[in-house]
């Protein structure tokens, strides 16, 4: 039995002006280790979950309720306790610093490391990131990357100070499919390496169920359900949960249009 | 406007804008007659007596007129001078941000030109060589000043051209140039009328500072005039220089704190829409 | 015998990236005929935003000629071009950036009614209210300013816009990409109905081949700017013969109930 990471207590989030609540009352458990897949579509909180987890709420936002860390015992430290991963590759890297400066001044904030072996790490980090050629990858800045590239270069700094918690807020949506299912493997595989917990945000069922432990919907501020990826998947207990399930689409589902004979 | 008016700065600055508005629209009825005549007795000081509420200068000037009709100056001034000023800077922001290559770099080596020189040095020079009438008041402060929304506007205009909103219009047939007027100027616009309030305040102070030296309009009581005219007995009733410096200030203040409020009140809208 | 509508050949055009010169589409050729929707697939850069822009000329060719209607495309321009712009039109990736910020949903629909007199003044509103109408929105969305409008319906104005005009071609550029998952799939059925309805030809580009499927009768592969497999869309998907094709099936996320 896993200890829990965090608990969240009837967390609720207003932003400064708003008269809606951004999250209502959540109630969750995340355990330490796992990885748990944050599923919503625009408007249901999942963002703002993120940023509240990762102390990123801009100025005026009101947050009620509670936020434990058992795991930690006290609230996380940016960079040391969790990294977090954004949606867009192209603005959350400073495009005027080199790619190795980015990912060493974690190592060397964080861990107190010296530059010459933050600079190691570094370049080790874009090894297990499997960015080719990494004694090259240092010295280059990020506009030399493409998107993909500068997504795995974000989640090595994310991982620099050797965090306990990784956090990654759409990750993969500003990618293509091909790319998406890449760093997907990768966040599976580091995550499992380095004992991790993950928390996956994402507006895609599909893509998290194929590596998560865990999955919680949320919808319009408020937490529909969360339980292991098979009982929710098998048998939803919400029509939304089940309606989401229903608008999957694959290869297997069937075309909208006709065929037409060839 | 509402937005504006819950920022602490816009309601500050409205408020001193309007009093200033409201002096130098009212100045014939508050002040019958020519602030420049010979009122009453010499160096009056204010608050002594009722009819001079701030006193007189050395020549026997109501002081208090000298006031409210130098608002007008500044005030007439100040808009004309900025307003002439952006026009010319969106109109040539715009050319060079439409037409791009060689004539977009001859139109910004001009605008580097007049950046370049000190613009109230360049409207001393102009008014020092040309004269000293209102209008050309009003010309030799908007050259100083028009290089700034010049080249705001053709930053926007580069910006707003690659967005997909313009791509739509042009595959939706729209002629070239309804394009640039209906949907690429419009939303050109806030940041340059943003900077349209420093300039206001700027040209207060270049008027000011040219009628101090001596190269405003004879004719007509500015603030910087009276200020000037105060040097003599700055020791012995400073009020006479100290008045008009103080609503010189005022009015700055009143300018910046607006554009401030402004400033928050749109940007707000931009965060807004994310 | 089945019309083409619309035939690209060797269309090619680089880029001077550092120095050196990429090729983001190389001898790019397709065909769509009248009526048929070709599905575009590819990773990013793989070409498929430059080609799309090169077609509705927003963009110039370095080589390579397209004609639509039976006439070259590529050599018209300022007023004729302007005027036959109103049979190819495009719905754009970003449903917010596509409209001017400070529209209302009328005056969006309104513009290309007025450029290409498709109605006159006092018809106008009747014509809007009818194309809202047929892409699933009300009369009384006409007056909002397309900004308070969820992303979904911001596309589906966009869609009224393109179908204005009356085009017999549609490019669609990531159309759905933007949209939430529960919304996509009513987009996608909108977007087949248009065509079983109004017999225009679609040219829908993705890099989900899922999305792609659903509405293509034949789907083109591209991959760093050439086009390295054709043919019709379920034999495609069923048995992808180029590396681009098959990485593409591969990657396309399904339900996975019992993870290991």
């Amino acid at each position: 039995m896993r200890g829990i990471f965090c608990s969240l207590r009837q967390l609720s989030v207003t932003y400064g002006r708003g008269r809606n609540a951004a999250l209502d009352g959540i109630d969750l458990d995340i355990a330490a280790g796992e990885r748990l897949a944050i599923i919503g579509e625009s408007g249901s909180g999942k963002s703002t979950l993120a940023r509240t987890l990762g102390g990123l709420l801009p100025e005026g936002a009101k947050v009620g309720g509670e936020m434990l860390w058992p795991g930690l015992g006290h609230p996380p430290r940016p960079g040391r306790d969790f990294g977090f991963v954004f949606q867009d590759p192209g603005s959350s890297l400073n495009p005027v610093l080199t790619i190795g400066e980015q990912i060493a001044e974690g190592a060397r904030h964080h861990l107190g490391f010296s530059w010459k072996q933050a600079y190691a790490r570094a370049e080790e980090l874009l090894g297990r990131v499997r960015i080719p050629q990494p004694d090259k990858a240092m010295r280059a800045f990020p506009h030399q990357l493409s998107g993909g590239q500068r997504q795995r270069v974000a989640i090595a700094a994310a991982i620099a100070a050797k965090p306990a918690l990784l956090i990654a807020d759409e990750a993969t949506s500003a990618l293509d499919v091909v790319v998406q299912a890449e760093i997907v493997r990768l966040l599976d595989g580091l995550v499992r390496e380095d004992g991790m917990t993950l928390l996956f945000i994402t507006h895609d069922i599909a893509l998290a169920s194929g590596f998560v432990d865990r999955i919680a919907v949320f919808r319009n501020a408020r937490l529909v359900e969360a339980g292991s990826v098979r009982s929710v998947l098998s048998a939803p207990k919400s029509d939304y949960t089940a309606a989401l399930i229903a608008s999957h689409r694959d290869l297997t589902t069937p075309p909208l249009i006709e065929e037409v004979a060839s | 406007m509402s937005r504006l008016l819950r920022t602490p700065e816009g309601v500050i600055g409205f408020a001193i804008l309007l009093v200033l508005l409201s002096a130098g629209l009212l100045a014939p009825i508050l002040s019958p007659g020519d602030p420049l005549k010979i009122a009453g007795r010499a160096l009056l000081t204010p608050f002594t007596d009722p009819a001079f509420p701030l006193g007189t200068d050395r020549l026997g000037r109501d002081v208090l007129a000298g006031l409210l009709y130098g608002a007008r100056t500044s005030l007439a001034v100040g808009l004309a001078a900025a307003f002439s000023a952006m026009v010319l800077g969106l109109c040539v922001g715009m050319a060079a941000g439409f037409a791009g290559g060689l004539v977009d770099e001859a139109l910004m080596r001009v605008v580097d030109a007049f950046q370049i020189v000190p613009a109230f040095l360049l409207a001393l020079a102009f008014v020092s060589t040309i004269g000293v009438s209102t209008p050309i008041i009003v010309i030799a402060i908007a050259l100083g000043t028009w290089a700034d929304p010049a080249r705001l506007t053709r930053a926007q205009v580069l910006a707003i051209r690659e967005q997909d909103y313009v791509a739509s219009a042009r595959v939706i047939g729209m002629h070239p140039a309804e394009i640039a007027f209906r949907e690429i100027l419009p939303n050109a616009l806030p940041p340059v009328l943003a900077l349209s309030a420093t300039i206001v305040a700027g040209a207060i102070l270049t008027e000011a500072a040219l009628s101090f030296l001596g190269l405003g309009n004879p004719n007509i009581a500015t603030w910087g005039s009276m200020i000037a005219e105060g040097r003599s007995v700055l020791r012995s009733a400073s009020y006479l220089s100290v008045i008009p410096g103080a609503a010189l200030a005022m009015t700055v203040l009143g300018v910046h704190l607006f554009s401030e409020g402004l400033g928050k009140a749109l940007g707000d809208n931009g965060a807004r829409a994310a | 015998m089945i019309d083409t509508l619309l035939s690209i050949e060797d269309l090619s055009k680089g880029f001077s990236s550092s120095g050196r010169r990429v090729a983001a589409l190389d001898n790019v050729s397709l065909t769509i005929a009248a009526g048929e929707t070709l599905g575009l697939v590819g990773a990013s850069g793989s070409g498929k935003s430059t080609l799309s822009r090169i077609l509705l000329r927003l963009l110039a060719a370095d080589a390579g000629s397209i004609r639509f209607e039976g006439a070259d495309w590529l050599a018209l321009d300022g007023a004729p071009l302007r005027r036959r712009r109103a049979h190819m039109q495009m719905v754009f990736q970003d449903p917010l950036a596509a409209f001017n910020p400070l529209a209302t949903v009328s005056a969006v629909l309104d513009d290309p009614l007025r450029i290409h007199g498709i109605a006159a003044k006092n018809q106008r509103p009747g014509e809007i209210a009818t194309l809202l109408e047929r892409v699933g929105l009300t009369a009384d969305h006409a007056a909002r300013p397309v900004r308070s409008l969820s992303g979904g319906q911001r596309q589906r104005v966009a869609i009224a816009r393109a179908i204005a005009t009356r085009p017999s071609l549609l490019v669609l550029d990531e159309a759905v990409s933007a949209l939430d998952v529960t919304v996509r799939g009513r987009i996608l059925e909108l977007l087949v109905d248009l065509q079983k309805e109004q017999g225009i030809a679609c040219l829908f580009i993705s890099h989900d081949l899922a999305v792609v499927r659903a509405v293509s009768h034949r789907i083109a592969v591209m991959d760093s700017g050439r086009i390295v497999e054709t043919g019709p869309a379920a034999a495609v998907v069923a048995a992808p013969q180029s590396d681009a094709a098959r990485a593409l099936v591969a990657a396309v996320p399904r339900l996975v109930t019992d993870p290991i």
